[in-house]
């Protein structure tokens, strides 16, 4: 089927099996001949060129003046709007983009097309060289030789305990990054004062709530009473204290032996942080009575005591033990029963001692 | 010696340009330099320009980066808005938050700025990962290129960590719930975890402290390390000199391409300046990280379909592929008075685990494998290490179910499916993803190995159907001419190394590992076409070319 150009001699007709024998392989042909551009042939395609390259560097010079013109111009005043800022945006980037295209584009057409293009080939050299690495081997030699730490083991253990303790300062000065966790995270706002039981109150503007404004269906997020008036670390105790309040017909509701009086007509209050990673839990499907993580997607049946029925949490979400005082409204009766949140080390034991 | 100097006129440089590069050369002493690097050699290759978009990026990241530092305040401190946003006005929040958003609203070109930093930051990581993709399905971590793939490596690690710290800068609410998150997963480190989230964030979570510890860490720590890092890498490639793809005048002992100066130097010079206009043009018309959009953060509300910056995705993916329950048994454990919370310590840290694990220690584990321990500077197509190419996928499409998985609710919401079969797919796939990935690259790569050896011998087809004398239609096959066919036959096809018993006599347990894997790699092969089987098949017609393959090769 035509003629063929590989340059080895024919053989005979016998068919060599690939495999074991040593294989016959097709020679290198080299670098393909070299193949000229119309550049190179024709001065008028080369004068072409030329002169497109300029073109895009000139529209670089354009792209710069869009943007020195949107800089100047535009005015963002006090109150700028949006479509003003997104203007001036837009305008600054197309310019940049300008500016920088007809530079980046003009140079590679010039390579290009009016460059020279031959591949050339570069011998590789050695990494090492034998005589190199000899002589390398013999000074590492004699250097370890010339220390005499061989001989002397009394310097070398001495000096590799030194070295070995020596940067435990190093990691010691960082202890104060920290206080020390002791059992912060066990407790939150909600807990009695004085005697006084805080009341449950919307989130973010903190106005106490009434048992009777939770209609059935209905959901509330709430805080503790006395937040938004912390002066520090507001933050710190409303991630470990934000409660979500939701009202569902008594019957639905299936308390375990000892938590039938942590709720009142149906309201019941649980921990919004999620105990997978500590995300809000904020989705209330109010149909199914499930409450969904928008994190990493876990869903509590609240019919069953917020018990994970999906996704990638392993614990219930904490309950908020909570009743009515004397004015109607809605009061926690004692702090969570066990820590909120994510787990961690000591969580356990943090829950053996808050209910002992 | 001396004399024959004398003798000689001294050179004098002719040009302006010559004579300032004498003048420099003189006092600094650079002729040696522009000798050994004005006129080397790069082979060019479109898929050789990942790693240069990741550099680039990187420098756009620094220039992008020091305007920004100019205006941004990294303090958690109180305050009031009030700056030209009026939804916001007024609202209390972090003065970083505060300070972002003046940068956004207030500041000429800060929002460029921003959106510029931001991109650049994705396309940063995203380079790397496509550029380590590129070197490792050709075998460009071969030897003596081992401790570069190391480098590159520790870079993809840096950048996801450059990325996330300044990810979690402005303070913004969807950033901290990102905090959230990072702080739930080190709660459950064993022994330590408690201490690691308290001296971390300077005591509870979110504390004051760590939006400037971040900053340090993001425009000091990790940058200086990211620059070091490039350096090595940088030079590692001058001493290795670039691996070139097979073609015919290409072999392990030359290079060949352009000359850096003039034509490699202003195409890949003029590449930066490509990428920078590309970024420039995203930020000006693509919105991202809208953070005026999310108010500042408050660990009460959180937005439906959070989703982190692209490449911690794959870990929040893990995160939520993960099952805490199973029926009434649960992942999380307690033993001895002691919180073990499987459901987050395995899925954070398994996979992304077994993947850099892997990455690092591959190039050490083909070379036992192969027992190959020659250099190389000719890459490998693919197809031609084909289950090289499968495991490549193999992983690839693992980390992608996990990717998927980070989306798992917009997937829902998007295609009208429910969340619970999403993930329970995506849970399936995340086991059998890789197998099926595995298999399919490998049969795909020895057809095409197959395809290969069919046009080396039989030529190409033209799409010409000539009808014989007696009625029979064929299609004209065209030869190919040298080049080209080197191209098609000119590479290395590794046997299946039996085990060989030791100095004593002895075929150890590794060895036997050794002869396993071998045989798992290379069992199924297609050797390269040979100038005997080119000479049959002119000769004999087709059928001989069957006969003329090996027992153990794949027939066509």
């Amino acid at each position: 089927m035509g003629n063929h150009s590989d340059g080895s001699p024919n053989h005979s007709g016998t068919v060599a099996t690939a495999g074991q024998n040593e294989v016959e392989k097709f020679q290198d042909p080299g670098i393909p001949p070299h193949r000229l551009r119309l550049a190179d042939t024709d001065p008028k395609a080369a004068k072409r060129a030329e002169r497109q390259v300029a073109l895009l560097f000139g529209i670089s010079v354009v792209g710069t003046l869009i943007f020195l013109v949107a800089y100047f111009a535009i005015d963002l005043g006090d109150d700028s709007s949006i479509a003003t800022i997104r203007l001036q945006n837009a305008l600054l980037g197309v310019g940049t983009a300008f500016a920088m295209l007809g530079i980046g584009t003009g140079i590679v057409h010039w390579a290009k097309a009016l460059m020279p293009d031959h591949e050339v080939s570069e011998e590789r050299h050695a990494i090492r060289y034998e005589e190199d690495r000899q002589a390398a081997v013999r000074i590492v030699d004699d250097i370890v030789e010339e220390t005499g730490i061989k001989r002397r083991p009394l310097i070398r253990n001495t000096l590799l305990g030194a070295v070995a303790l020596a940067p435990l300062p190093a990691v010691a000065i960082f202890g104060d990054l920290g206080p020390r966790p002791d059992d912060k995270l066990a407790h939150t706002m909600w807990a009695p004062q004085d005697g006084k039981r805080k009341r449950l109150t919307r989130d973010p503007d903190g106005t106490p709530i009434k048992a009777s404004d939770v209609t059935i269906g209905s959901a509330f997020h709430v805080i503790p009473e006395g937040l938004n008036e912390l002066e520090e670390g507001k933050l710190n105790e409303k991630a470990k204290s934000v409660v979500l309040l939701m009202r569902l017909d008594p019957a639905s509701l299936n308390p375990s032996a000892g938590r039938e009086e942590w709720g009142y007509n149906g309201i019941v209050a649980y921990s919004k942080i999620c105990t997978h990673v500590g995300c809000p839990v904020a989705l209330y499907e109010q149909q199914t009575h499930h409450l969904l993580c928008p994190c990493h997607q876990s869903t509590f049946d609240l019919t069953q005591e917020c018990k994970v029925i999906f996704g990638p949490a392993s614990r219930p979400l904490p309950q908020l033990p909570i009743a009515v005082d004397d004015e109607g409204y809605l009061v926690a009766t004692s702090d969570f029963h066990e820590p909120v949140g994510p787990s961690y080390w000591e969580r356990d034991s943090h829950e053996r001692s808050i209910n002992s | 010696m001396s004399a024959a100097s004398t003798a000689e006129p001294a050179f004098v440089a002719k040009t302006k340009t010559g004579r300032i590069t004498d003048f420099v050369d003189a006092r600094v002493g650079g002729s040696g330099i522009l000798r050994e690097f004005g006129r080397k050699v790069f082979p060019d290759h479109w898929s050789f320009m990942f790693g240069e978009v990741a550099l680039y990026s990187f420098v756009i990241l620094l220039l992008s980066g020091t305007f920004l530092t100019f205006f941004f305040d990294p303090s958690m401190a109180e305050t009031h808005y009030d700056g030209g946003y009026v939804p916001l006005k007024g609202v209390e929040m972090s003065v970083a938050y505060s300070s972002s958003l003046n940068i956004s609203f207030d500041i000429r070109g800060g929002l460029f700025m921003r959106q510029v930093h931001h991109w650049a930051a994705l396309l940063f990581v995203a380079s790397i990962a496509v550029h380590m993709l590129r070197v490792f399905f050709t075998g460009a971590f071969r030897r003596p290129r081992e401790m570069n793939w190391v480098v590159g490596g520790v870079l993809l690690i840096l950048a996801m960590a450059a990325g996330f710290t300044g990810y979690s800068l402005p303070d913004d609410l969807l950033s901290g719930n990102g905090l959230r998150i990072i702080d739930g997963v080190i709660k459950s480190i064993p022994v330590i975890g408690t201490y690691i989230s308290f001296f971390l964030f300077g005591g509870e979570f979110p504390g004051t402290a760590i939006i400037s510890r971040l900053y340090m860490l993001h425009i000091l720590l990790v940058p200086a390390l990211i620059l070091l890092m490039i350096v090595v890498h940088l030079f590692m490639v001058v001493v290795h000199k670039h691996t070139q793809y097979p073609g015919p005048g290409r072999n392990d002992n030359n290079v060949v391409g352009y000359p850096l100066g003039p034509v490699y130097a202003a195409k890949a010079g003029g590449f930066f300046f490509i990428v920078f206009g590309v970024i420039a043009l995203m930020a000006a018309f693509f919105t991202i990280n809208p953070i005026w959009n999310y108010g500042p953060y408050d660990p009460s509300p959180v937005s439906a379909g959070t989703q982190p910056d692209w490449y911690i995705g794959f870990v929040d993916g893990a995160l939520r592929l993960m099952p805490g329950t199973f029926g009434d048994w649960h992942v999380e454990q307690v033993f001895f008075g002691h919180v073990f919370t499987f459901n987050v310590l395995l899925p954070a840290l398994v996979p992304a685990g077994i993947l850099f694990t892997v990455m690092f220690m591959y190039p050490w584990i083909e070379r036992w494998v192969t027992k190959d321990d020659r250099e190389h500077h000719v890459l490998d197509r693919p197809r031609n290490a084909p289950t090289r190419t499968a495991i490549g996928m193999a992983g690839f499409v693992w980390y992608c179910v996990m990717w998927a998985a980070a989306g798992s609710d917009l997937i829902a919401t998007h295609f009208g499916v429910s969340l619970n079969d999403v993930t329970y797919w995506l849970r399936a796939l995340f086991f059998i993803g890789p197998v099926i990935a595995f298999v399919v690259t490998k049969r795909v790569a020895l057809a095409l190995q197959r395809k290969d050896r069919e046009i080396a011998l039989h030529g190409r087809e033209t799409g010409r159907i000539v009808r014989l004398p007696h009625g029979e239609f064929i299609e004209v096959h065209a030869p190919l001419d040298e080049y080209k066919r080197y191209k098609l036959v000119g590479f290395e096809s590794p046997q299946v190394l039996p085990a060989v018993p030791n100095e004593h006599g002895v075929v150890t347990r590794k060895e036997k590992r050794r002869a396993f894997l071998s045989r798992w790699f290379f069992e199924d092969r297609v050797a390269p076409a040979t100038p005997a089987e080119l000479e049959a098949a002119h000769g004999h017609g087709h059928e001989a070319v069957e006969a003329a393959e090996g027992s153990r090769s794949l027939t066509h």
